[in-house]
């Protein structure tokens, strides 16, 4: 069995030690209310930068509409869980936001992902934006004014799970064939296609990917903070998300999860400073970006900071 | 019938005709030369047969297992799934991906294993992936690359990136082996190098190969037959012997040396 590797053992660990570790830190009580929201905030933003990053960082396709498919799972999650109030309600929720999700992210990819960089990103945005507006017109989503009391099943233990998942799945498919089909095509497209890859396929499902996951991370939010407005979901959210794919790095699943963490911990430092806290933060990010224009990680990954340990066994193959 | 053939191909760009009602027949296991002054044609030629280009006119034939596949129009992956691969005039590698990922992403359309067994690594993928690290590892060898498998393919000099591209092709398992100016820019030792190469590999293989070369050496060394490409259209085809004094082509190459090779 391949499952149980030293390396897979050790990530192992460390995945159940830092769930202890908050967990111990919140039943101690060191970690109260007001960072719980933090945290729950940072599992959310990971899963919508990672999966993001498969798309913008990995695939190549510059897409703005990543809150629009976290809309969608967000609101799927609710309208269900809200007619079943049951731990089994919010996960079908959940699945079915997250499906909902990918379904139109197939429906849209497969015409605009034709286009190419700036065409593209226009097209996602656009796409978001109309997203938003049937959510604000449906009489099931109560416009405007959003839903309310929303049954509040995400916890720690849910979205520190589905945060773990996502990273090794999405992480498993760029290790494989059809994950490598999708980075040659930003490496060079007309190069993959003459080796044999079907640029557009492989496209649309990352982009299927990707929009799945959003809107997972979408249904977490929605049970997570038991009240959506379409508002929530606008051209700045699909920005934010952005934000952290770049601040992280284009390409590295773990720049993502750094940047998460990271730009969560500042916006909860710069909390109680109101006044300064988006010039602090937007000068931050100019900062790094001046410093490290390819992200603070760039493309590399936590594998290749600790290559010298598991690099050589890893390689043998005979 | 031939492994390959070309009928009345017609490629023009608004008022340029670039390929210009040109014939060819390429035969199973031949290795075939494609020659001419710059701007004739061929690499145009090339983006036909592959799928880059679509024909203004004109058929490509190719046989595979009895049956008459039509490739004129056809997207490259289609293309290449029928057993075309190619390289690339100006070196088209994956630049930042390692030696071993350009060589395995090749290998992708013989892959079986699922998107289910790529998010979850199942045995199926375990057993796969050994197998397509081990078949690149083969094939970087025999271009002396296997040392070199975690290197970026940027970092490479000049030589081999040419080898890791024609490794590449050869990842998809093709039948026919399209070779644009493998030897540009390679002094002559490398050249003649190269030349034993691409002879090995054809024998290795089963391959056909059609290549574009501009270094007589290569060309009058290796290759049975040449046809000579110039303004688009096919002026001369025949043996290295023939084409050497062919006044055509000696016309068409104006001084340059074509005999002395
Ligand atoms: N996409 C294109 N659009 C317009 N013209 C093109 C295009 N591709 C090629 N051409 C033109 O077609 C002609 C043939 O070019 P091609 O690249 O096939 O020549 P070649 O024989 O490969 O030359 P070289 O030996 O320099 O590589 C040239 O005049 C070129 O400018
Ligand atoms: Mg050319």
């Amino acid at each position: 069995m391949r499952t149980l590797t030293k390396k897979n053992l050790l990530i192992l660990g460390s995945i159940l030690l830092t769930f202890a570790l908050v967990q111990v830190l919140v039943l101690v009580g060191i970690l109260d209310s007001f960072y719980e929201i933090t945290i729950a905030t940072i599992c959310i933003n990971i899963i919508l930068a990672v999966s993001l990053n498969l798309v913008t960082g990995f695939t190549g396709q510059f897409s703005l509409g990543h809150a629009g498919f976290m809309s969608i799972g967000a609101y799927v999650c609710a309208i269900i869980s809200m007619r079943i109030g049951t731990v089994g309600g919010f996960l079908l929720g959940l699945l079915a936001g997250a499906l909902a999700a990918t379904v139109v992210g197939i429906l849209i990819g497969i015409p605009t992902l034709r286009l190419k960089g700036d065409y593209l990103a226009i097209a996602t945005l656009g796409m978001a934006e109309i997203i938003r507006v049937v959510f604000l017109n449906l009489e099931i989503t109560n416009g405007a004014a959003g839903l309310n009391g929303i049954p509040r099943y995400a916890n720690w233990l849910w979205l520190y799970f589905f945060t773990v998942m996502a990273i090794v799945i999405i992480n498993n498919f760029l290790k494989s064939s059809p994950g490598r089909a999708c980075i040659a095509i930003r490496e060079d497209e007309i190069a993959a296609e003459s080796m044999g890859i079907n640029t557009t396929k492989y496209k649309v499902i990352a982009f299927a990917v990707g929009a799945f996951f959003a809107g997972l991370a979408g249904g977490l939010y929605a049970s997570y903070f038991y009240f959506l407005k379409p508002d929530l979901f606008g051209f700045m959210k699909s920005v934010d998300i952005l934000v952290i794919v770049v601040l992280g790095g284009l390409g590295s699943l773990t720049g993502s999860v750094i940047a998460a963490i990271l730009l969560g911990l500042i916006t909860t430092f710069l909390q109680s400073f109101t006044a300064v806290r988006m010039i602090v933060y937007a000068v931050l990010l100019v900062v790094i970006m001046i410093f490290r224009p390819q992200g603070l990680m760039g493309s590399k990954e936590i594998n290749d900071l600790l290559k010298f340990r598991f690099g050589k066994k890893e390689e043998k193959i005979e | 019938m031939p492994l390959l053939k070309v009928d009345k191909l017609t490629k023009s760009f608004g008022g340029l005709t670039a390929v210009s009602n040109v014939s060819i027949d390429i035969n199973k296991g031949e290795l075939v030369g494609l020659i001419g002054p710059n701007g004739a044609g061929k690499t145009t030629l090339f983006n036909l047969l592959t799928g880059v280009y679509v024909p203004s006119s004109g058929s490509i034939a190719l046989k595979k297992n009895a049956a008459t596949i039509e490739l004129g129009g056809k997207k490259p992956y289609h293309v290449t799934k029928e057993g075309l691969a190619r390289t690339f005039q100006n070196i088209r590698l994956f630049k930042d991906l390692t030696v071993m990922d350009n060589v395995r992403i090749a290998m992708h359309q013989n892959v079986k294993y699922g998107l289910v067994s790529a998010f979850l690594h199942f045995n199926k993928y375990h057993k796969e992936e050994d197998e397509l690290k081990a078949e690149a590892e083969r094939l970087l060898e025999i271009f002396h690359l296997s040392h070199k498998k975690m290197e970026l393919a940027r970092n490479l000099p000049y030589g081999e990136q040419r080898h890791l591209e024609i490794a590449r092709a050869l990842a998809t398992k093709p039948s026919l082996l399209l070779l644009d100016e493998p030897a540009a820019g390679m002094n002559p030792y490398e050249t003649a190098a190269l030349t034993e190469i691409i002879g090995w590999i054809r024998n290795e293989f089963g391959l056909t190969i059609l290549l574009i070369e501009h270094d007589m050496s290569l060309v009058m060394k290796i290759c049975e037959r040449i046809y000579v490409l110039d303004y688009g259209m096919l002026i001369a085809s025949g043996e290295p012997n023939k084409i050497k004094k062919n006044k055509r082509v000696i016309e068409a190459y104006l001084g340059e040396d074509v005999s002395n090779a």
